[in-house]
């Protein structure tokens, strides 16, 4: 019997069989931010134990750093300032690279943790941070965790984990005009609901997946987690190793070469076989918006807001009900339309330089609508610079977005800033949670050029009609 | 050094239903909550949006089953599917502990929600959703006098109706719970074997080590 990709890093990180399903697992790599990796820290520093291997642990400040520009430590939050102070301090004290505030490799975590070339094919990487999973698009066994087991990686180098079930995902065709790496993601979500993944680690394969470019594969397994899942990979191909040469971390000369070689092994043996497999055509996938409170919650932008009472079961119809009443919707309308107060486009899972190129596309020569707060927030410091040097910034600006400094900003609440209250929000991120982006707000999940598209229109929109007579062409 | 956490053995009390499904971590301790870099004073913030009128002020909801009695003194929280889904927040976990919960009974759970658990005394136990809701039903109506007790050792909770149902957990996850062992201490026992590993992976992958 063949094994699955994630066996096979399962194997290859194994310290101990614990016996029933565990594992003490080698972890290659530790990230840390500043709203949880601090509480780790902390608590590692109280019980005097030591960090570990410093040189494989890094730390970045992105969760309650403001995203205004001109911003230090100080965050609208009083008490944000202690979080980004401990976690500086902590930090130095154990010995592991930050990226600080002000410096140019700051940024959302797990896009830093790409664009440094810290995560890489093969490897294993932790972080107290739920979206950890996002990494697993470079073919790594990433996985979030809470704070105690981060400190227990930072001390031991290692983790005790129950070993998840295998699911395979198979995105295959092509993706429609329009359609983006963003609907895929919550299409199977839509589809399978948002507990669908529930204790497996997700393979992600598929003519479709092999034809994303990179950074839009994060994007995919970004969202492994919305769908409950342990975490979510893609095999490595030839586009994870352009990508990844020449980054600041990457492995160089003979040890490239090596990784390289090894790197070409990471995929499922033919004749592996997995606890359930999914496939899904493409051709059925069209830019996807969600209406309720739960990725789960999906519609196709041409949709209209489901009736409770064509729940599949008691508990999707309550759960429905709750929806639309938190939502302020009314079943039978039609998602194309609603007015909207405010736009988001940021976060780690739509953020990186291809997706504001995209936005850009949109965009351009193009006015927001009025009454719209609409912000970009870059997902990294390299990834501001980048747009800057582009003049997307000035596009951007022109249009009547802000342009922000680069952090996780109102993806949540982070250092105090928020949508108001009963707002209306679509948005590029991953959890449209009650009261997630401010008291009461509604936020519609989206992909950026969704976002892009209903922040001129001051209404949620198809991208796809701007075709007509516009400057947006793909 | 060896640090102990509470044990887990036996409890018996009054459960506290909140059965919707998917609630996420956002909801049991809202980011906003989330003042300090410390594992302490998060209860008075644990669903504050849930169980406060007016966060701000604190002005508590006195239809939140958490805000009645005897629910109030509850140490089991009954729930629905996919509990403690979302963001990693150990915090959730913290602030239900402060408060004074001990085990939750849903359906399923979010992963990294039930590990936070486990390593902080408390227990999560995944039933049926049938017996969940039967649950709910029986703690609902039988108010002060629906005592519910839960036996780690013995895998099994006990409805006030005196139906027991066994639930499944991982002989590790229990032993941790039973004994209020590290689990920093128990792996540390391990390190010769972490670091012939780290040996032996340094000579075959020499690209990982930075």
């Amino acid at each position: 019997m063949g094994r699955t990709l994630v066996q096979k890093l399962w194997d290859a990180h194994t310290v101990a069989d614990l016996g029933d399903n565990a594992t003490l697992l080698y972890t290659d790599r530790v990230f840390l931010h500043e709203r949880t990796g601090s509480v780790s820290l902390k608590g590692l520093e109280a019980a005097g134990r030591k960090v570990r291997n410093p040189e494989q642990v890094f730390c970045t400040m992105d969760h309650i750093v403001d995203t205004l520009p001109g911003r230090g430590d100080d965050t609208i939050m009083p008490s944000g300032k202690d979080f980004i102070t401990t976690t500086r301090d902590a930090a130095n004290e154990a010995g592991i690279t930050l990226f600080d505030i002000g410096d140019d490799r700051q940024g959302i975590v797990h896009v830093v943790s790409a664009e440094q070339g810290i995560t890489l094919p093969g490897l294993t990487q932790v972080c107290p941070d739920s979206h950890t999973c996002t990494l697993g698009a470079l073919g790594a066994l990433a996985w979030g965790i809470g704070s105690t087991e981060g400190e227990h990686a930072l001390a031991t180098k290692t983790l005790a984990v129950n070993k998840p079930k295998s699911m395979r995902v198979s995105f295959d065709g092509q993706l429609g005009y329009g359609v983006t790496a963003k609907d895929m993601i919550l299409h199977l979500i839509g589809a399978y609901t948002a507990a669908g993944g529930a204790g497996h680690a997700i393979e992600f394969t598929g003519s479709a997946i092999r034809s994303l470019p990179q950074e839009n594969r994060f994007t995919v397994c970004n969202m492994a987690v919305e769908f409950a899942a342990f975490t979510g990979l893609i095999p490595p191909d030839d586009t994870t190793i352009d990508y990844i040469h020449g980054r600041p971390y990457a492995p160089t000369g003979r040890n490239w070469d090596a990784a390289v070689d090894y790197w070409r092994t990471l995929q499922a043996d033919g004749d592996a076989a997995y606890d359930r497999n999914i496939s899904i055509d493409c051709a059925d996938i069209v830019p996807t918006v969600t209406w309720g409170t739960s990725p789960g919650h999906t519609v196709q932008i041409d949709g209209v807001v489901p009736d409770p009472s064509d729940a599949p079961d008691a508990n999707t119809q309550t759960s429905w009900a709750r929806a639309l009443e938190y939502m302020d919707l009314k079943p039978g309308t039609p998602l194309e339309g609603v007015p909207i107060d405010g736009a988001f486009i940021g976060s780690c899972t739509n953020s990186r330089i291809s997706d504001l190129r995209e936005v850009v596309k949109v965009v351009k020569g193009r006015r927001v609508a009025v009454g719209v707060k609409a912000i970009v927030v870059p997902g990294s410091s390299q990834v501001k610079l980048a747009a800057e040097a582009e003049g997307i910034d000035k596009a951007l600006v022109e249009a009547g977005f802000e342009w922000r400094e680069s952090g996780c900003s109102m993806c949540f609440y982070a250092g105090g800033e928020s949508f108001g209250d009963q707002e209306r929000v679509i948005s590029s991120t991953n959890r449209n949670f009650e009261n997630r982006q401010g008291p009461r707000t509604r936020t519609h999940l989206a992909s950026p050029t969704s976002v892009a598209a209903s922040a001129l229109a001051g209404k949620i929109s198809d991208v796809r009609k701007l075709r007509q007579g516009a400057s947006y062409d793909t | 050094m060896t640090l102990r956490m509470q044990k887990f053995k036996t409890l018996s009390s009054v459960a506290a239903p909140i059965m919707r499904v998917n609630i996420d971590t956002d909801a049991i301790i809202p980011s906003r909550e989330m003042k300090g870099v410390t594992k302490d004073g998060l209860s008075v913030g644990m669903f504050a949006n849930l169980r406060y009128t007016d966060v701000d002020a604190r002005v508590e909801n006195p239809d939140f089953i958490l805000n009645k009695i005897p629910f109030r003194d509850a140490e089991i929280l009954l729930s629905g599917d996919n509990f403690g889904c979302g963001s990693s927040r150990e915090h959730a976990v913290w602030a239900l502990k402060e408060w004074g919960m001990r085990c939750v009974i849903a359906p399923s759970f979010g992963t990294i929600f039930y590990g936070n658990c486990v390593r902080n005394g408390i227990l999560p136990v995944a039933l049926q959703e049938a017996v969940v809701k039967a649950f709910a039903e029986s703690a609902e109506t039988g108010a002060e006098t629906a005592v519910f007790v839960v036996d780690l050792p013995s895998q099994t909770v006990t409805g006030p109706d005196g139906d027991t149902h066994g639930f499944d957990i991982a002989p590790a996850d229990k032993e941790m719970l039973v004994q209020g062992l590290d689990p920093i201490g128990l792996t540390l026992k391990r390190d010769d074997e972490i670091i012939a590993f780290r040996e032996k992976d340094k000579a075959e992958r020499p690209w990982v080590y930075l």
